[in-house]
């Protein structure tokens, strides 16, 4: 792999790509299409914060500290509930309507003060997945916030990041991060798969495999043109979310590993099913088929934790679920812990995917 | 003078589909090899395994004393090709993809002195999809020049062309020859050959059927030279009678053929002789598309079968 050509590369990349107005059109305008179109239909609309019933054994400045920060997510309402013994919490809970919730231990705040590891429960429902999914996130996000806190973290990871106001979500909050990732799917996903295949058909890839230009060089390119591509769109997306409906998301830096991981892994996605196709027909039915379950399962449009249990299960096996996961985590919960894991499974499968795309991709025939 | 091309005993199958069934020649450095043949002799699956394209099914091949299919990428370095049907990324320039190219050779070239070479240069700046067949074509030789190649294959680099820009591609075929390079050419016209090429081998279903300078290659299947003029069939009836050659008449017009040039003179006194009005003789000989009409049509009709060089 040789740097050098990847650049030379680069601008007959670009030039392809912006003198063709299509490809522009659906990675530019089509998604602030889709911001305005969505954002109008479901504006208002608010998802309510969850009812959360909280058994608090413990009375301390560290506890206060995490509840306020709890609070702060804005996505749980806390409710106490009277005094119990903690092994009656469960059985208190499998009869309430909502069964989520949380049980802060006596001594919490004595261990933290003590630097010693301590644990909270966190009581949730696989039936109702929804609203469990907003609990974790919001004990996880004040967890984080407290742990940082408590090993004296400098605020690289930006503390003030992690105060987010007071308040419930509103969809186009959750449709920034998930049209996002949308476009991080579609845009390299419709023209690689197609691409390939006419390059194939034109000879393109025969013309080349005569030039010193190897493939893995070639899909760098490619993969380096989406990044920047994506970095460009999603700034679009966020100016027209932020200004345009009022979304309330972090920008944070952590945007950035889902901005560059999520292309790498779908140009070498478009580049595999392109090149196992044989004709440009079969080639965009394999595309489809692999792009439409995850433009809309994935969390593109609507959160997953409002899908029946089946459908959230099925979004796991989804790349972009991660990917949008992984944005959510870090635009919306302040979760770095779930965003890092998130980009390790992208990573590990846009990896595998792109050695893949290599090795099945034949330049020449035999 | 050292080969740049060397071929020995060369088949690819398809299937039951021999494309090349059994092919050898050599091409010393600096000269114009032309592969003729009809569609799908095999003169493409050829080039291609020489380039390096394709791998072979039999034989072995060597260009610039490497093993294309092996040693590709250090080949690459040093050849030019002009595929079959060139194309390009329609929305490039040619002044682009030279560039393109060039960084991807690293080398330094001049894209506008290559462009003039081919005569190309007010085409520098227009997007590949508004060229025309032949400026395409240009383009495509072009870019195999871009690295300097000592040996160019060119698959049918006229074909589709009309004769204006046909001759501009023969006068940078002829140029590269000037330079010393080795080109490899196919192609269908017989005439672009005979004016090309220092060697010719001509092949169908696979097999070369003949194979020299286009000279001897006429020397050898042609017909011998004939005496032709315009005259009625009565006078074919008496020169066929009063000479020992062969006559031929058709179409108001007579042909006799000469087995060496003071023939010639026999028939014309025979003519006088004859009283009979004939007008406008001239002497025909046999082109290469003759021969290749005639060893083609024969082998199609089976004639042929041991011939293959
Ligand atoms: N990839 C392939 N698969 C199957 N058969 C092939 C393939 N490539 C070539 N052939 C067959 O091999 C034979 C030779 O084809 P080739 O392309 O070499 O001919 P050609 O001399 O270049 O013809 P043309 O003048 O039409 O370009 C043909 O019968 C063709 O059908
Ligand atoms: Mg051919």
């Amino acid at each position: 792999m040789k740097l050098f050509r990847v650049a030379a590369d680069l601008p007959i990349v670009a030039r392809q790509y912006t003198r063709n107005p299509i490809g522009l059109f659906f990675s530019l305008v089509f998604p602030i299409i889709l911001i305005g179109l969505f954002g109008l239909i479901f504006s208002g609309s608010a998802t309510t914060a969850v009812d959360l019933p909280t058994l608090l054994l413990d009375h301390s400045n560290s506890t206060t500290a995490f509840l306020d920060a709890l609070n702060a997510t804005g996505l749980v309402k806390l409710n106490f509930v009277g005094p119990m013994d903690p092994s009656q919490f469960g059985h208190y809970l499998f009869n309430a309507e909502d069964p989520v919730g949380l049980l802060i231990p006596q001594g919490f705040g004595a261990s933290i003060t003590a630097h010693s590891a301590v644990n909270l429960t966190v009581y949730t429902d696989p039936g109702n997945p929804s609203s469990s999914g907003l609990v974790e996130a919001a004990v996880n996000s004040a967890v984080t916030q407290l742990n940082f806190r408590a090993a004296h973290a400098m605020p690289i990871i930006g503390v003030d990041s992690l105060t987010v106001t007071s308040r419930s979500f509103a969809y186009i909050d959750y449709l920034i991060p998930g049209l996002i990732g949308f476009s991080i799917l579609t845009s390299p996903m419709f023209s690689m798969v197609e691409l390939v295949s006419t390059y194939r058909k034109e000879g393109f890839f025969r013309q080349l495999s005569l030039t010193p230009l190897t493939r893995a060089e070639w899909l760098t390119s490619r993969v380096v043109w989406y990044i920047l591509l994506t970095f460009l769109s999603a700034a679009v997306m966020l100016l027209v979310g932020i200004f345009g409906f009022g979304a309330h998301v972090t920008l944070s830096l952590g945007m950035l590993p889902f901005l560059m991981v999520g292309p790498f892994l779908f140009v070498s996605l478009g580049m595999l099913a392109g090149s196992v196709s044989r004709s440009p027909e079969s080639a965009a039915v394999i595309g489809n088929i692999i792009t439409f379950p995850m433009m809309f399962l994935s969390g593109t449009f609507f959160p997953t934790t409002g899908f029946p249990p089946l459908l959230q299960e099925f979004a796991k096996v989804l790349p972009l679920y991660y990917v949008i996961d992984g944005l959510n985590s870090v635009m919306l919960f302040n979760s770095p812990t779930r965003a890092l894991l998130d980009f390790a499974v992208v990573f590990v499968i846009a990896l595998a995917i792109f050695l893949a795309a290599i090795v099945t991709f034949k330049w020449r025939e035999e | 003078m050292p080969s740049a091309i060397r071929v020995e005993g060369l088949a690819k199958a398809y299937g039951p589909v021999r494309a090349v069934d059994g092919v050898s020649f050599e091409v010393p450095e600096g000269h114009v090899f032309a592969f003729l043949g009809p569609n799908g002799a095999g003169k493409t699956t050829t080039v291609e395994i020489l380039e390096g394209l394709r791998n072979r099914s039999a034989g072995t091949v060597e260009v610039l004393g490497l093993d294309p299919w092996k040693d590709g990428a250090k080949l690459h370095q040093r050849i030019g090709v002009i595929p079959q049907e060139f194309r390009f990324f329609e929305k490039i320039h040619p002044r682009e993809a030279i560039e393109y190219y060039a960084r991807l050779f690293a080398t330094p070239a001049d894209p506008i002195a290559i462009l003039k070479r081919v005569y190309l240069e007010e085409k520098a700046d227009a997007k590949f999809d508004t060229l025309s067949g032949g400026q395409k074509q240009k383009l495509g030789l072009a870019l195999s020049l871009v690295n300097d190649p000592k040996v160019l294959f060119l698959d049918e680099p006229t074909t589709g062309l009309d004769p204006q820009a046909r001759r501009g591609i023969w006068e940078v075929i002829r140029s590269l020859k000037a330079d010393g390079r080795t080109v490899f050419l196919t192609t269908h016209y017989l005439e672009e050959a005979s004016l090309l090429a220092d060697d010719v081998a001509i092949i169908h279903h696979g097999k070369i059927i003949a194979r020299g300078p286009p000279e001897t290659i006429v020397a050898a299947h042609g017909r011998p030279d004939r005496l032709r003029f315009e005259a009625g069939p009565e006078v074919a009836r008496y020169l066929a009678s009063h000479i020992p050659f062969a006559v031929t008449a058709e179409n108001h017009h007579v042909e006799v053929e000469l087995r060496e040039k003071e023939d010639a003179l026999k028939v014309l006194a025979a003519l006088q002789e004859s009283r009979l009005p004939w007008e406008r003789f001239s002497v025909v000989r046999d082109t290469l598309e003759d021969v290749f009409v005639r060893l083609v049509g024969r082998m199609d009709d089976g004639v042929i079968k041991s011939e293959a060089a």
